[in-house]
């Protein structure tokens, strides 16, 4: 594909606002988990977690005009934009653009039903209809990602990606069709998911949540924790004069596993025929990949899984690891987060290692790592897998000449 | 940067409502046909499915595998086998406002009384892209999927993403709209009244595009691969130079030509007045407009709006006699 431009990005996550909090945060392995206290969604029943709780968004006041729109995802949403000035950034390229020059793609696996569960609890306490539950442009799927345009000002297509915890990585995919075949010059593609008790009992139903800060790759992982986040990147058409040296989105994948709904192929089968689309698209060998995010959520299948289709596909030299140590598992968010983990590492040389992990499970080959490291890293990839065995793949450079130089013929 | 228009060939067709089981009953309603509605049935029962999965499916997977299931049979019978569709490669986009209200509604029913009770699979049937994933375990699919919602766009932004996909990847893609009937308290905030499904596979409409996807797709991804393509168009611009681009092959439908204006247009409404009140009746069920466009020699363009400032324009140029076309080919 042609490579497209990212001239802005920022994550908002347990570790904090923005760029340089996560930098920070992944450099000093100073993970955002806490205990869940039940605290942010008030179930009543404190489920014995650890969590990846966002700061701050008790006392976020949405924008003017948007009063009505007030939960925690629209907060976490807002909250977000305001990080490393992206709305900012955000806005300049719809002034550049035009505003139906760009599309707003944005990733969530729940959206706004934090607020449904809201509204049900206080019905089942009073027995009467809460006035938040008529709002019809809150409670649906749609519901942030529409805020997220409406509150910049775009108005190019629109849509939500909600495939579960790949959701925001394929918002990358579709933003890249959209712009390769000229629906849109530019894409704010996002990935936003706040903490829910659907999620953090629904994954607890399925044995999937651990009562200990989760351990990605480690051969007593027991479980995911859930994680709330929102994060953000602008795409542009690629213009060497234009944009010079910025990272570059090179390559995506994508695939089904068509195995089974709540579990990975046990070889991998989507997962590797998403990395292998992803590095076609790239065309960059497997072998000039310096580091790849990992899905890597702590659970004992998808672990398994992943580190047999990396010891597979890669050579030594990659540096595999993940980053669900520090943010826990922000479900529809984790793709954008983590596209914006790789593209801290191709700005600043550094790679993260694996928080949480201590005892690695000899499934894993030597590509998967405990350590950060300081090295150049040119390619990056990240890997994002979900429920309904649906796979989605990124591949970034750190600017044109890396890719110019590495291009397979 | 002008925007250009993408051409797509629809080679599939499924339909399915409460009173119309399948296209061909739908086609008939559209031709006013008194006898057309089918008895009322509260869901359909997709044969795809295993039958203890037909009964226990929500119904937003079972009326999305329903539709899906009679759009790629139709593609299947009809396509030559030079342009043939597999659905082992299809690429698939799944739509829909809300995924399963009922399910959303026992998630915060079950939530708000006892957290810890919640069902394990009623819990990973709440996923947005549960149809996307039970379509593609049941049809062997291994071909990228995505799950959509877009408000009442739903059904417009699905189209621009399978036509945009199919365009952009050159390869066909499956289309499914869904939407399922809104209960309980969520009743209150959303309009959804009744489950319906509409489905399309869509092809790369210009020569170069449909042919280079017959060589390109394959292996167990099904993912294009564009070296390859990039190869072939030299080739083939000197052969295929004789060939009009405007040609239709023989298993076409309907060929529709996408583009975005700077409009804002109202939601379109099937000219045939009986069918308005179940186009209204759904976000999916916006689908109705461009399914009777589709049918007869009535309207040739069908503008959905796409958020307040553009409209989808779709114009539309039908080829064989839409009478002629049911699939009866199983998906093995």
């Amino acid at each position: 594909m042609k490579p497209l431009a990212i001239t802005a990005c920022t994550a908002t996550t347990a570790v904090g606002s923005g760029t340089t909090s996560l930098a920070e945060a992944l450099r000093s392995r100073r993970s955002g988990l806490v205990i869940n206290h039940d605290v942010e969604v008030a179930t009543g029943v404190p489920l014995a977690t650890w969590i990846g709780r966002v700061d701050g968004i008790a006392s976020c006041v949405l924008p003017a005009g948007f009063e009505h729109l007030d939960c925690r995802n629209h907060r976490l949403a807002w909250l977000g934009l305001q990080a490393d000035d992206f709305a900012t950034r955000a806005r300049e390229a719809i002034d550049r653009h035009g505003a139906t020059r760009i599309a707003v793609l944005v990733g969530t696996s729940t959206s706004t039903i934090a607020a449904s569960e809201a509204a049900y609890r206080e019905h089942a306490r009073s027995g009467a209809v809460p006035a938040t539950m008529t709002r019809s442009d809150l409670h649906h799927l749609h519901a942030t990602t529409a805020f997220v345009r409406d509150s910049l000002g775009a108005a190019g297509p629109c849509a939500t990606v909600s495939t579960a915890c790949s959701s925001s990585a394929k918002v990358f995919a579709q933003a890249a069709r959209m712009i390769e075949v000229g629906l849109v010059d530019a894409a704010v593609v996002g990935g936003v998911d706040s903490l829910a008790a659907s999620t953090l009992f629904g994954f607890h139903s399925l044995g999937l949540v651990s009562t200990e800060r989760c351990r990605p790759f480690d051969v007593r992982r027991d479980g995911i924790n859930v994680g709330e986040a929102a994060g953000y990147a602008l795409l542009e058409r690629f213009d060497a004069a234009r944009h010079g040296d910025v990272p570059l989105l090179i390559g995506y994948g994508e695939s089904s596993d068509a195995h089974h709904m709540s579990a990975p192929h046990p070889d991998g089968r989507g997962a590797r025929a998403a990395i292998e689309a992803a590095l076609r698209r790239a065309r960059v060998p497997a072998s000039t990949i310096d580091y790849v995010n990992l899905h890597g959520t702590a659970t004992i299948r998808n672990d398994d899984v992943e580190a047999k289709v990396i010891a597979l596909l890669f050579d030594e030299r990659t540096h595999a690891a993940s980053t669900k140590g520090w943010t826990g598992h922000t479900l529809g968010a984790a793709g954008l987060v983590e596209a914006v983990a790789c593209l801290i590492a191709l700005r600043d040389g550094f790679v993260p290692g694996t928080l949480g992990c201590e005892q690695r499970d000899p499934v894993c080959g030597p590509q998967i790592r405990i350590d950060g490291e300081e090295r150049e890293v040119r390619f990056a990839l990240n890997n994002a897998f979900a429920f309904g065995g649906n796979n989605a793949v990124l591949a970034f450079a750190c600017d044109a000449a890396a890719l110019a130089g590495a291009t397979t013929r | 940067m002008s925007v250009d228009a993408m051409v797509v060939d629809v080679v599939g067709i499924g339909a399915w409502s409460t009173t119309h089981h399948g296209w061909p009953a739908l086609v008939a309603a559209f031709a006013g046909e008194k006898f057309a509605a089918s008895p009322a049935t509260m869901r359909p029962a997709p044969l795809l499915l295993p039958a203890a999965e037909r009964r226990r499916a929500p119904d937003g997977v079972a009326v999305a595998l329903e539709v899906a299931s009679e759009a790629v049979a139709m593609a299947r019978s009809s396509s030559t086998s030079s342009q043939g569709i597999d659905p082992h490669t299809l690429a698939s986009v799944f739509t829909s406002a809300h995924g399963d209200l009922a399910i959303v509604d026992y998630l915060c029913t079950t939530l708000a009384s006892d957290p810890t009770a919640l069902s394990p699979t009623r819990f990973h049937l709440s996923v947005h892209n549960a149809a996307a994933g039970h379509w593609s375990i049941a049809a062997d699919d291994r071909a990228p999927s995505t799950a959509l919602a877009a408000g009442d766009d739903s059904f417009a932004l699905g189209l621009l993403e399978a036509a945009t996909m199919a365009s952009a990847e050159r390869r066909a893609v499956l289309l499914v709209a869904f939407d399922t009937p809104a209960v309980g308290l969520l009743a209150h905030a959303t309009h959804g009244t009744a489950l319906f499904g509409f489905a399309l596979v869509l092809r790369p409409g210009d020569r170069r595009a449909s042919d280079e996807a017959v060589e390109d797709e394959g292996g167990d991804d099904g993912v294009v691969d564009e070296r390859a393509g990039d190869h072939e168009v030299s080739k083939r611009d000197v052969s295929d130079s004789q060939v009009s681009d405007h040609e239709l092959g023989e298993d076409v439908i309907t060929r529709l030509t996408l583009s975005i204006t700077s409009a804002s247009v109202t939601m379109p409404l099937p000219v045939r007045s009986a069918l308005q009140p179940l186009a209204r009746s759904s976000a999916a069920a916006r689908a109705l407009a461009l399914a009777e466009a589709l049918t007869v020699d009535g309207r040739t363009e069908v503008r959905y709006p796409l958020g307040d400032a553009l409209a989808l324009a779709i114009a539309i140029e039908r080829n064989i006699p839409y009478d002629n076309r049911t699939g009866d080919e199983a998906i093995e």
